[in-house]
């Protein structure tokens, strides 16, 4: 198999579009030495080669995985597609190969460097995930929650299941302000959708004093005389204590009109409130046609 | 009302799945969910608060008892109810954590708590987490149908034998604590039967109960408090048993003085070794006896056992079984489980480890990999790592050999301490 030092993938961003490049590298007998996302520039020597994405390629790859692998690889790289690991693409192709040549062993191989990279990546979602759900703060506009974030990964997949099913007679919105996308859920259905900006209305008195009886909650819980600030910081690092309601001071809110306000991009994806199963060939990863 | 409230350590949500249901608002999550920590470090993921400070208790050692000259006030169960729902529809909070100071008499009190979590239940569908107190004296009755309400339900014992009860809590005795513990536990086992027999059997606090124990009031020893909680998790099979360093907030002759710090390393050890007892297959009389009845405080629990038990180290990776190297100190339950099955495909070796999160620079004194012990690794005799490892062991015939044996630069004498200790 030639083993080109040279050649990168360029692909479209979709989840699809990853698996047709693994397709492609089997069909062609190549492998490539990065995989690149559509927004990367090419750099002044190499141009990358372009995998067009093609549901057909996608679905085999996808479905081969559970069969020649196990299914627990298909989570895997289900998962390992929503992080923020720098290099995910390669990362999971690499996998995979490893996969279809070891077949199900691979997942207990964790001392090779992919699986072991692979799999903390993975952690890191999900460790993230499990603290936004706790974390997260909604306000109450009118009947509707809405609450910011600004996770590392992308985390939206993995908190819709537990939000829509704990508030199943709400209307809310969760939006991420890193990806520019947020999880709308309302008359029980569940969708992700892009979202540019978001400006929210002024919080009514109730809202205010809601917020201010639990920052005093907050206040009075700590004991004085076992304060360990380092501890906090370590189980609740700096980075979410932006959109807490505990650490927020400044009460007013910015905008004096009356609804909430979305500038929303033309795709809309609806997803099953179950399950991250949405994540098909075609959900599109947080970069836009 | 929280502020009262706060001496309580337990603010866990675990113990129980339980999915959202149409036209009710809640979940409730298995591994618990910490919504905030506050300034100490603490999870903060339940609405602790009293439902009254009003008491007519004195136990000695808490703010709220009757003696103590402070404002008292009270939620009414709506008010209580409303405030609940609120925050937990803005996802500040996990559910609710009642307890309540006794008003009138034992009962009454535990009246007004069935009141609100109907009220929270019934009325507001609320279907989140309840962990509710149980108050001492009360009638069985009562104290059944709360627990029907509730998902987990406490007794605080507090002070860990009858002698210190009877001298700071003059109104509580021990049959009245253990007496609906015993019931709670009662409870439990027959609803888990009848749950068989009856799919539709409404649930008894189906996350178990808690209990809570102060440290350092009195004069009772660690070894004193952890066989009474190997006890309690076996007679009345508790789910958890808390400790609470002793926060002086109020001053009586028979307390340790205002000023004294709360002993939080102490705390910290019987925690410790708490864990060691749930997950690590440990048994109370290994950990400490007649003859070392506290725990040493310089080093932890699991690492004093493993020093103490040189004889059974090292032990070689790619053989030995979960229950062995879970012994290890360095590593803990997620390594061992991660040691078996990378051993499926491969025998592992130091790096290896370290790519699996093995704390190496405190497994490596205990461990071989393929029958080698880590390279560059300078001490291996017994008698120079016990030596090592705290004043307790130090023994004053060998201290020049031990000066020679660390001037050479790899490892120092407190690079050592420090990692067998945990500061690093």
């Amino acid at each position: 198999m030639p083993d080109r030092t040279d050649l990168v993938y360029a692909y479209d961003g979709s989840f699809g579009g990853l698996m047709c490049c693994v397709f492609e590298s089997y069909a062609l007998k190549e492998i490539p030495r990065a995989i690149r996302p559509p927004d990367v520039e090419d750099s002044l020597f190499n141009t990358a080669k372009w995998i067009k994405s093609d549901e057909q390629k996608a679905d085999r790859v996808f479905n081969s995985i559970p069969l020649k692998i196990s299914p627990q690889a298909q989570e895997l790289v289900k998962l390992g597609f929503l992080t923020c690991a720098p290099n995910k693409e390669f990362l999971i192709y690499q996998f995979l190969r490893l996969g279809f040549k070891h077949g199900s062993k691979v997942m207990t191989m964790l001392t090779d460097d992919t699986v072991c990279a692979l799999q903390k990546a993975v952690h890191h979602l999900t460790r993230e995930s499990h603290k936004f759900k706790g974390f997260i703060r909604f306000s109450i506009f009118g009947e509707v929650l809405v609450a910011v974030i600004e996770p590392k990964n992308f985390v939206l997949p993995l908190l819709s299941p537990h939000f829509c099913d704990r508030f199943r007679n709400e209307t809310f919105m969760i939006y991420d302000k890193t990806h520019s996308m947020a999880l709308i859920y309302r008359s029980q259905k569940a969708e992700l959708i892009f979202v540019d900006e978001l400006t929210l209305p002024t919080v009514d008195a109730t809202e205010l004093e809601y917020r201010r009886l639990w920052k005093q909650f907050y206040n009075t819980i700590a004991i004085e005389g076992r304060n360990n600030p380092r501890c906090r910081m370590s189980l609740m690092p700096k980075r979410y204590w932006g959109q807490m309601t505990e650490f927020n001071n400044n009460n007013d809110a910015e905008n004096p009109s009356g609804s909430v306000q979305l500038l929303v991009a033309e795709t809309a994806t609806e997803i099953a409130p179950n399950a991250i199963g949405f994540l098909d060939s075609s959900f599109q990863y947080p970069t836009r046609k | 009302m929280s502020d009262s409230a706060k001496y309580d350590v337990a603010c866990t949500s675990s113990g129980v799945d339980r999915s959202g249901k149409q036209g009710s608002l809640g979940s409730a999550n298995k591994s618990g969910i910490c919504h905030s920590f506050s300034a100490d470090g603490r999870c903060i993921s339940l609405l602790k608060v009293l439902l009254t400070n009003v008491c007519i208790f004195d136990c000695k050692y808490c703010v709220n008892r009757e003696s103590n000259d402070i404002v008292r006030a009270g939620f009414t169960p709506l008010e209580l109810a409303e405030l609940t729902i609120n925050f937990y529809r803005r996802n500040y909070i996990e559910g609710l954590f009642l307890s309540s100071g006794v008003i009138i008499s034992p009962n009454n009190t535990v009246e007004q708590m069935i009141k609100t979590l109907e009220l929270l239940r019934n009325v507001y569908h609320f279907n989140g987490y309840i962990h509710v107190k149980a108050i001492p004296g009360a009638e069985n009755d009562l104290i059944t149908r709360l627990g029907l309400l509730a998902d987990r339900m406490s007794i605080n014992i507090e002070l860990p034998s009858q002698d210190s009860l009877k001298l700071l809590a003059p109104n509580k005795t021990k049959e009245s604590i253990m007496r609906p513990m015993g019931l709670i536990s009662a409870k439990i086992q027959e609803n888990s039967s009848d749950l068989v027999k009856f799919r539709h059997a409404s649930k008894f606090v189906p996350a178990g109960q808690s209990t809570q124990l102060i440290v350092g009031a009195t004069p009772d020893t660690d070894h004193k408090i952890l066989t009474l909680t190997e006890a309690l998790y076996k007679k009345y099979r508790l789910k958890r048993v808390f400790f609470s360093a002793y926060m002086p907030v109020a001053e009586h002759s028979l307390l340790p003085s205002l000023d004294i710090k709360p002993p939080l390393m102490r705390e910290h050890r019987l925690y410790q070794a708490d864990w060691l007892l749930r997950f690590y297959g440990f048994e109370a009389k290994e950990l400490l006896d007649e003859q070392h009845p506290n725990f040493n405080l310089e080093v932890d629990p699991k690492c004093n056992w493993a020093l103490n038990h040189l004889d059974k180290f090292p032990i070689e990776i790619n053989k030995a079984s979960y229950e062995v190297l879970l012994r290890v100190p360095g590593i803990g339950v997620t390594s061992a489980k991660r040691i078996l099955t990378a051993r499926r495909s491969g025998s592992l070796d130091f790096s290896g480890l370290k790519k699996l999160g093995i704390v190496l620079k405190r497994a490596q004194y205990f461990i071989t990999c393929k029958g080698k012990i880590m390279e560059g690794l300078k001490i291996t005799s017994d008698v120079a790592i016990s030596t090592l490892m705290s004043n307790q062991y130090q023994l004053t015939s060998q201290g020049p050999e031990q000066l020679t044996l660390f001037d050479e630069p790899p490892i120092t004498r407190e690079d050592v301490q420090q990692c067998l200790t945990g500061q690093i």
